[in-house]
């Protein structure tokens, strides 16, 4: 027989003010198995929590009913105070007359019936709850970062420091991502490559961290905790472990003049390259799509210079699988591609300003390839049509972002910084050239941020006005450039020698495909979800998957490292111990009954049910058993099972139709 | 193929020799024109400036009169006609009330279910490879800066016509007739319109532009598609020059006019005579209907 | 600041001229500005004139000779990265200025050439342009005396004639009656009959 004990909170005014809190625990003092029913201004207080623990042995309850707020707030409090007394946590259940009742509706009267009502559905469902145990998993204590950038390489550092194993994923041939490519960065002017590739370094030898590079996440199958990750390691052609390095394959290949993919364009490159010098690993691959080895058996040039013998045209994509217990996705952004064409249905892009058709009109990333030192020009700023150093440049900032009528409504948050550097950087290598900007607000609010824009204007001279531009066109090898100045109230018109444009900060291709593997959601621009935006933005709602950089959100570097570290704490928390606990509200099948039509089966959305076979006289019988590591709780089985061998913990079918029968003795179901 | 047509006022007046030029040239393309019965102006630039009800009427009594009669499809060679043609459907087609509203204010139903085409579009309607076949004389000494103007393809949502920015479907046009077109910078920059006779220094600003540009990459002709930009810039050109202080002596084209000359048809009938701005020797090819005096003549 | 149109907008037009434009969406980037073909002749650009609505200043935007400089040509709305229809405010602006009688007195011929346009078509039901330009030429000389004006294009009429380009006669609408009563319908009653001040 239970004995239960129903405690119900007044949580200040928040529920007393509309329910009458002295009589509904008077009333449901009357319900079967209640032995007291007591209340209080703040249940989830020390006093609160005191007052049930107090209970719990003065009256040797079995079973507790927390009258409050919503079980999301305070459901592991009272659970944790129950067990404190020595109940079984899961002998307790709250009913919540907060967000449920007194917070939305007026009626006192009828409020407070309402109240009695739900706490008399959980009183009656309490009577059926047995005790739980947590269910515990095993922890593979390795981590799997998805992407190489700077956050990627952050959290890496981070967790093999901590002494746990890393797999790193990168889908370009050499890690560094974006970063690896910018010429400084704001607001210190460091060289960027400077500071990152020892960092790229210390991965690489790192004796924690596993690189694949060049390779793409295939497959994820698991849970938290355990999870089985199948990689496919695309075919380089070039044997890494041979290779030296040496260059004497690339500077015999008559391939020149491939667009090169790090310089965005600007440059070019062989059919076997190295992406850039200080590549990680250090190792050339060879582009299958134009090598005419591989497409028609020619050439092969490579292959007889190379005295490593690491040349292989025979090479294959492989498969190989890796467990892990946690995964840390850092995929980060691409720009906008702002011409005509798109892939995307979506975005429309900018036909009127000539991007893709006047090769002088070039993006953010170009620039930056354009002052690096180690860029296509040598750090020289070079205008590509004709190689001559533009005189007069004009910056244009929003590109494609705060734009609702060609698709990106957001702010790209870097965009004003990067181009306040681009002027300064400009003026540092053209002393007689005019950076001009065209802006709508500037937005500089990282430290150092503001100063660092008012030196571009005050210091280095560049003109900025505050307008959009709407053409430009070209004109005896000049691109005219249509804006406006709204503070002046004028229309603005400049002929430039060359034209930047701060595209919009996007995710990275291929990132939605690769979250629905993950189970991680994704917005309509295809940001990954974080669990809460204020405080959880590394989490996301997959257990043991998190997010850091710019696949989230659109951020410059620091954020992107501080990401970084977060979530390589996060996993550090994982990892803590050998095992991780969660809650046993899972799923269970009656293995008696179960007639194995695994209808379950198919219609479980977390792969949580698999096929067995127990023993019974006789023989052997099929059956429908679940995962408790994977399922989620969510009842889908219960529905679907025609022999009703499936229920669920904690809310079994016993349970609810407890519930939904004791509401037929309520005021408020009179007809 | 039948199509109702819509000539507007330009056409009915001051620009009849586009209608004479764009009727010669699809009949011989079998295209048979029936003229809406009673068509009333369409309200124009005053319309749509000075009462909103009056921009949605105007055109709606043509609408309701299409309807009527039966016309599915109708033409309209004016921008500005077509238009605002487009715009009342558009507000009438999903507007219940509006429906209700027009339909008393114009006394006839009107649900705004005819469809409303262009020139081109009526071109492509035809199909680019019967135009083709049929050219007899190829115009391959011609370089034609297309000009759109500004409502052919603006406003975008209203018009959905090709693109607003970039547009090639008269470029298409005019190359499958033998003629080479230009890459130039001012395809769809306004003309000024009708502000020809209230406040042509405007006018005569834009047009100098677009005319030099159209020059300056090279083109030795300019092709359109609207009675105005005919008129502000082959009627109007010799102010244009005197205003500017250059000389342009820029032959305009209307589009219906190469096809026509293509196909072998005599430029009276075309109305080609009765611009403003004689075409300079050579530009055309010599075996079409007439023949040109050997020096420029400067116009008359 | 308010968002509405001012009352006077309001009154004069009898309903919301901007009703059906989103005029609180515009973030004054100016790309409008940017694209507009006469804004470097314009006394007030076109993001300002937008300015000028947001705000709730209609009396100053109908003021501007802007409003009647622009040519229509619907750059601005197609380019507009908020979607807002500029071009639309610009005729509601119109609109409001013709039916209150007040125009920036260099704008004012333009306004007299429209509303001109309008009652020849209430009259024939297409437009006769001889006995347009004929009544342009006459009510815009009596505004402003300006002798140019009336000889201005002169030289143009022989050739157009010579050309068969200027008819004397068309050919006229049969039901003008309804075209009459379709204007009526429409246009505020003492609309086109209110003379034209500066205000």
């Amino acid at each position: 027989m239970a004995r239960i004990g129903v405690f119900t909170c007044w949580c200040g005014e928040n529920i007393a003010r509309t329910v009458d809190v002295d009589r509904v625990s008077a009333e449901v003092s009357a319900l079967p198995g209640v032995r007291c029913s007591v209340n209080y201004k703040y249940m989830c207080s020390d006093p609160g929590q005191t007052m049930i623990r107090d209970k719990i042995a003065s009256e040797r309850l079995t079973a507790v009913v927390v009258a409050a707020c919503s079980p999301h707030m305070h459901l592991k409090t009272f659970r944790k105070a129950g067990q404190s007394a020595g109940l079984n946590p899961y002998m307790v259940e709250m009913a919540n007359v907060r967000e449920h009742c007194s917070w939305v509706h007026h009626d006192r009267a009828r409020a407070t019936a309402k109240a009695i009502d739900i706490i008399r559905t959980l009183v009656h469902k309490v009577r059926y709850n047995h005790p739980l145990e947590p269910i515990r998993v095993p922890v593979t204590r390795r981590a799997l970062i998805v992407g190489g950038g700077v956050a990627g390489i952050q959290a890496a550092l981070d967790i093999a420091d901590a002494g746990y194993e890393v797999v790193m994923v990168e889908r370009d041939p050499s890690i560094g991502g974006k970063m690896a490519g910018l010429s400084e960065t704001f607001p210190t002017l460091d060289c960027s490559q400077c500071i990152l590739t020892p960092r790229m370094v210390e991965v690489g030898q790192h004796p924690r961290i596993r690189l694949h590079t060049y390779s793409e996440v295939e497959a994820v199958n698991g849970y938290v905790g355990n999870f089985t990750v199948t990689i496919r390691k695309k075919a380089r052609y070039v044997d890494i472990d041979k290779c030296t390095g040496c260059g004497d394959c690339w500077n015999a290949c008559p391939l020149k003049k491939n667009l090169s993919e790090f310089d965005y364009g600007m440059g070019y490159r062989r059919a076997i390259y190295m992406p850039f010098p200080q590549a990680v690993p250090a190792r050339p691959v060879i582009d299958k799509t134009v090598c005419p080895k591989l497409i028609r058996n020619g050439c092969g040039l490579c292959e007889k210079k190379c005295q490593a013998k690491a040349i292989n045209f025979k090479d294959e994509d492989r498969l190989v699988t890796e467990q892990v217990g946690s995964v840390v996705v850092a995929t980060g952004y691409q720009l906008y591609d702002i011409g005509r064409e798109q892939k995307n249905p979506r975005l429309t892009g900018y036909a009127e300003y000539g991007y893709g058709t006047y090769k002088d009109v070039i993006d953010g990333l170009q620039f930056e390839r354009l002052l690096s030192a180690s860029g296509p020009t040598g750090g020289v700023v070079k205008r590509p049509s004709d190689g001559a150093e533009p005189k007069t440049v004009v910056f244009i900032s929003c590109v494609g972002s705060r734009d609702n009528a060609k698709g990106l409504a957001y702010c790209s948050k870097i965009c004003c910084m990067y181009t306040a550097k681009h002027t300064m950087l400009y003026k540092h290598k053209v002393h007689d050239g005019q950076a001009h900007v065209f802006y709508m607000d500037i937005r500089a609010g990282g430290k150092g941020y503001e100063e660092f824009v008012r030196r571009a204007i005050e210091q280095d001279g560049a003109h900025y006005y505050r307008g959009r531009v709407s053409k430009i066109t070209e004109e005896n090898g000049k691109l005219v450039v249509r804006g406006a100045d709204t503070l002046a109230g004028t229309p603005v018109t400049i002929e430039a020698d060359l034209v930047v444009l701060a595209s919009a900060m996007r995710p990275s291709d291929g990132v939605s495909e690769l979250a629905q593997k993950l189970n991680v959601g994704y917005d309509e621009f295809g940001f990954l979800l974080e669990s809460h935006p204020k405080l959880r933005p590394v989490e996301t709602n997959a257990a043991g998957v998190f997010i850091a950089g710019a696949c989230q959100a659109p951020k410059d570097i620091p954020e992107a490292v501080a990401q970084a570290s977060a979530a390589a704490s996060k996993v550090a928390v994982m990892f803590a111990g050998t095992e991780l606990t969660r809650e046993p509200e899972v799923a269970t099948i009656n293995e008696l009954t179960c007639a194995a039509c695994f209808t379950c089966l198919r219609g479980c959305a977390y792969h949580a049910i698999d096929k067995a076979e127990v023993k019974v006289p006789g023989g052997v019988k099929r059956v429908a058993r679940v995962n408790p590591g994977l399922c989620m709780g969510c009842g889908t089985c219960v529905a679907l099972c025609p022999s009703k061998s499936a229920d669920l913990e904690g809310f079994s079918e016993q349970q609810i139709y407890a519930m939904v029968e004791s509401l037929g003795a309520g005021e408020l179901a009179a007809p | 193929m039948e199509i109702g047509y819509y000539p507007g006022c330009a056409l009915h007046g001051s620009s009849n020799d586009y209608d004479a030029s764009l009727r010669t040239c699809l009949r011989a393309l079998d295209v048979h024109l029936r003229e809406l019965d009673d068509w009333i102006c369409c309200g124009a630039t005053a319309a749509h400036s000075l009462n909103h009800k009056l921009a949605v009427a105007l055109p709606a009594r043509n609408l309701a009169i299409a309807e009527r009669d039966g016309l599915r499809s109708l033409l309209a060679p004016c921008p500005m006609c077509s238009m605002e043609l487009l715009k009342a459907r558009q507000a009438i087609a999903g507007d219940a009330r509006l429906r209700g509203e027009m339909a008393a204010v114009v006394e006839l139903p009107v649900e705004g279910t005819t469809d409303v085409c262009n020139l081109i579009q009526v071109f492509q309607r035809v199909g680019l490879d019967t135009i083709k076949a049929a050219v007899t004389s190829p115009l391959d000494s011609l370089k034609a800066a297309c000009y759109y103007g500004c409502l052919l393809t603006r406003p975008p949502d209203v018009v959905r016509f090709d693109d607003a920015e970039h547009p090639s479907s008269m470029e298409t046009i005019v190359e499958a007739l033998g003629a080479k077109t230009v890459r130039w910078n001012y395809a769809t920059e306004c003309c000024g319109a009708g502000m020809t006779i209230a406040n042509d220094a405007i006018v005569l600003d834009l047009a100098h532009k677009i005319l030099a540009n159209a020059e300056a990459h090279g083109a030795n002709c300019v092709v359109t598609a609207c009675p105005m930009c005919h008129a502000n810039l082959d009627m109007k050109q010799a102010d244009v020059e005197r205003h500017a202080g250059a000389a342009h002596g820029m032959v305009v084209y209307y589009l219906s006019d190469l096809v026509g000359l293509a196909l072998g048809l005599p430029e009276q009938a075309l109305g080609i005579d009765r611009h403003f701005v004689r075409e300079r020797t050579g530009i055309r090819n010599q075996e079409s209907g007439a023949r040109r005096p050997a020096a420029p003549a400067p116009e008359s | 600041m308010s968002h509405t149109p001012s009352a006077a907008a309001r009154s004069a037009v009898g309903h919301d001229p901007f009703a059906h434009i989103a005029v609180r969406d515009c973030y004054q980037c100016g790309k409008c500005t940017a694209g507009c073909p006469v804004a470097d002749r314009m006394d007030t650009v076109p993001n300002q004139i937008v300015r000028l609505v947001q705000v709730g200043r209609t009396d100053a935007a109908i003021r501007t000779r802007a409003i009647w400089d622009c040519v229509s040509c619907q750059t601005c709305t197609t380019r507009c990265p908020k979607s807002v229809d500029c071009a639309a405010v610009m005729d509601a602006l119109r609109q409001v200025s013709f039916e209150s009688g007040v125009a920036a007195t260099p704008a004012r011929r333009t306004l007299l050439f429209q509303k001109a346009f309008l009652q020849n078509v209430r009259r024939n039901g297409r437009l006769n342009e001889l006995e347009l330009i004929a009544v342009f030429k006459t009510t815009a000389f009596l505004g402003d005396l300006s002798v140019p004006l009336l000889f201005k294009d002169a030289m143009l009429a022989p050739k157009m004639r010579a050309r068969g380009k200027l008819h004397l006669v068309g050919k006229k609408v049969r039901d003008r009656r309804v075209v009459d009563r379709i204007f009526a319908r429409c246009l505020n009653p003492k609309g086109h009959a209110v003379p034209i001040t500066e205000g």
